[in-house]
């Protein structure tokens, strides 16, 4: 039986962008309010079980052709290479320089090198998640 | 500072990263991990190097000075078990090269052999217990990982018991973190040590004291050891031989580390508990060496009576012992791999692993058989070879603390490990030859290779055990007397 999920397919739809908005302000607002690499990268890896759970597995994947797995591995690569980035300048591993630009539309912006270890915490994440959620739904 | 320090971390990782992404090509991997690998012993020989001369090294993670921040701490114990680690690990990784297969390789196996160094390393070298847990962690799960990897029935049996209890246990180091933070304020380890010095260790430390001791005693085998016979014969040789070597010392390490820098002051109550398992560890561990005549078990409960008699040189807690257990601790992580690599040959070339259905296999494997009675030897600690030194001064320094009962039972179970490991050469070796190896001899010279790179180690160890002893004297003092430790963190 074919079942007719037009409802749910156009919620996820608009939904999936208001969730991946949330992932983005969750991710840059970490520094000073709840928020940050973990939670950023759940909440958009929840965006993208929806879409798997309102499309199938390979409509969604011939999208969005990325080897999760990989994407887990190079969010490993960049927090490692903030830390190590350190060593090339004589300062302890992991230290972390943050200072105000006043950019163009933004203004006076507090920039942080600890938002790309958070990047790479979020990629982690997202390619941990995904991982887990096609590798299960694969055996069934 | 000393961003030195962090090398044998981000070595593995950044290695294990890169293996990532070419799990699909085998001889690259191999490649790359080999190089990873020899990279990280030459960095450990760096840190002891610099240790030796240059005392205490410290690095603040991140700028911020402890007790606020994580501090990295390689003294000499810590430096040369990384040293012990790399050397032996680059030796198992030799020897998967021709035992574990290719499936396996391309099943990420590579990294996750990474990883396992960069939880071991991390474990050694952190300063600060909570981030000792997460090393743990990295460890074990890196571990589950490698004992599952292949998926036959028997791995997932045994992986189920093993994760189980390693959750439990790692619960309870939680628990028992929470509960120190709770009574201390601190997480640092020279800090803590200072603030239970002021204090004074009674009543509730004393409970955290024990709770600590549990959790370790769990993941080291000592008296509880109940899941280490079955999950250590579960995974493929190679892995077999990592965590023989490597798990289990982690956990001796960090019973070490706490109880003579933390938790010093009532030896009369943890120090003789320790002892005491100790005891327990050794006569059970003894009584299953004998008992079963599969070549697994006997290795696995080798590894428990070693475990045992490490524990006696920690209780009895004099600077002689302590120096005891840091050298015995260096031999018996680099001939237990050993003895788990022979044991694998052994299994491979017997075609089984019963001991009564091997014999004769001296004619067609005398390297084999001559490198597994060396072995023997060591583990004995016969003189020339490396685990005399370290026997030596455990029980020279059990009987000056006045144990006669736990250093009485520590002499008694090396005629254990002699009895349990001679069975298995007179049966394996000599005697009639039996059907099941009666097919054309199997080729392992890789395999060889990397087992005798270890054997030409214990050689050396034992016979330069004089220049080893002015390494190890050195770790020895700073377990002795913790000011030491605390001067050289809180220094600044």
């Amino acid at each position: 039986m074919k079942i007719n999920d037009v409802i749910l397919q156009t919620v996820t739809k608009i939904v999936v962008f208001i969730i991946l908005t949330m992932a983005v302000y969750l991710f840059v607002s970490g520094h000073n309010s709840p928020g940050g690499g973990f939670i950023g990268g759940l909440v958009l890896a929840s965006a993208l079980v929806l879409l798997f759970l309102a499309f199938d597995t390979e409509t969604i994947m011939k999208r969005i052709p990325l080897d999760f797995k990989m994407v887990a591995a190079v969010g490993a690569f960049i927090t490692v290479a903030t830390g190590a980035a350190s060593l090339f300048l004589d300062i302890p591993f992991l230290s972390h320089a943050y200072s105000y630009v006043n950019l163009p539309v933004f203004g006076k912006t507090g920039l942080a090198t600890v938002t790309i270890f958070e990047l790479g915490v979020a990629l982690g994440v997202v390619g941990v998640v995904v991982t887990i959620i096609l590798s299960i739904s694969e055996d069934v | 500072m000393n961003n030195l320090l962090v090398f044998p971390l981000i070595i593995p990782l950044l290695t294990a990263v890169a293996l990532i992404f070419f799990h699909n090509r085998v001889m690259l991997q191999r490649w790359i991990n080999a190089a990873g690998a020899l990279l990280n012993v030459f960095v450990a020989g760096l840190i002891v190097r610099e240790v030796k001369t240059e005392g205490i090294q410290t690095l603040h993670m991140g700028g911020w000075t402890p007790p606020y921040g994580i501090v990295f701490t390689a003294d000499m114990l810590a430096a040369l078990l990384v040293l012990t680690t790399t050397v032996l690990s680059t030796a198992c990784l030799f020897y998967a090269f021709g035992s574990i297969g290719k499936e396996r390789e391309r099943h990420y196996f590579h990294p996750f052999f990474q990883f396992l160094i960069v939880g071991v390393n991390g474990s050694f070298l952190t300063g600060d217990l909570f981030n000792l847990f997460v090393c743990f962690e990295v460890m074990l799960i890196a571990s589950y990982a490698l004992i599952v990897l292949g998926g036959t029935k028997r791995q997932l049996r045994e992986t189920l018991k093993y994760i189980l209890i390693n959750i439990v246990s790692s619960s309870f180091f939680v628990a028992a973190i929470a509960y120190i933070y709770g009574v201390a304020g601190t997480l640092n380890m020279a800090h803590l040590s200072l603030r239970i010095a002021e204090a004074g260790q009674g009543g509730i430390l004393n409970v955290i004291a024990v709770l600590f001791l549990i959790v370790f005693a769990l993941k080291a085998g000592l008296f509880l050891f109940f899941w280490l016979p079955g999950s250590y014969s579960a995974p493929p040789t190679a892995v077999k031989a990592l965590f023989g070597a490597l798990l289990t010392k982690v956990g001796i390490y960090a019973i070490v580390r706490t109880f003579s820098l933390i938790f010093y002051h009532q030896p009369e109550l943890t120090h003789s508990l320790i002892g005491w398992m100790a005891v327990l560890t050794m006569i059970l561990g003894g009584i299953g060496s004998i008992a079963y005549s599969d070549i697994n078990r006997i290795i696995n409960y080798n590894v428990v009576i070693g475990i045992g008699f490490i524990s006696i040189g920690i209780a009895a807690a004099t600077k002689q012992s302590l120096d005891g257990v840091v050298f015995y601790l260096m031999h018996d992580m680099i001939a237990k791999a050993l003895l788990f690599l022979l044991g694998g040959m052994l299994i491979k070339a017997a075609g089984t692993s019963d001991l009564r259905q091997m014999g004769g296999l001296i004619k067609r494997y005398p390297l084999l058989g001559w490198m597994f009675f060396a072995v023997t030897l060591a583990l004995v600690g016969i003189p020339p070879l490396s685990g005399f030194t370290g026997k030596l001064l455990i029980i020279q320094g059990g009987f000056a603390a006045g144990q006669y009962v736990w250093t009485g039972v520590a002499l008694a179970s090396s005629l254990l490990v002699l009895y349990s490991l001679m069975r298995v050469f007179m049966g394996a070796f000599f005697g009639e030859e039996q059907l099941a190896a009666a097919k054309e001899p199997v080729q392992m010279k890789g395999m060889i290779s990397a087992a005798a790179v270890l054997l030409v180690l214990i050689v050396v160890i034992g016979i330069g055990s004089e220049w080893v002893y002015s390494f190890v004297s050195q770790a020895g003092d700073v377990l002795a007397d913790p000011g030491i430790y605390i001067n050289a963190v809180l220094k600044e």
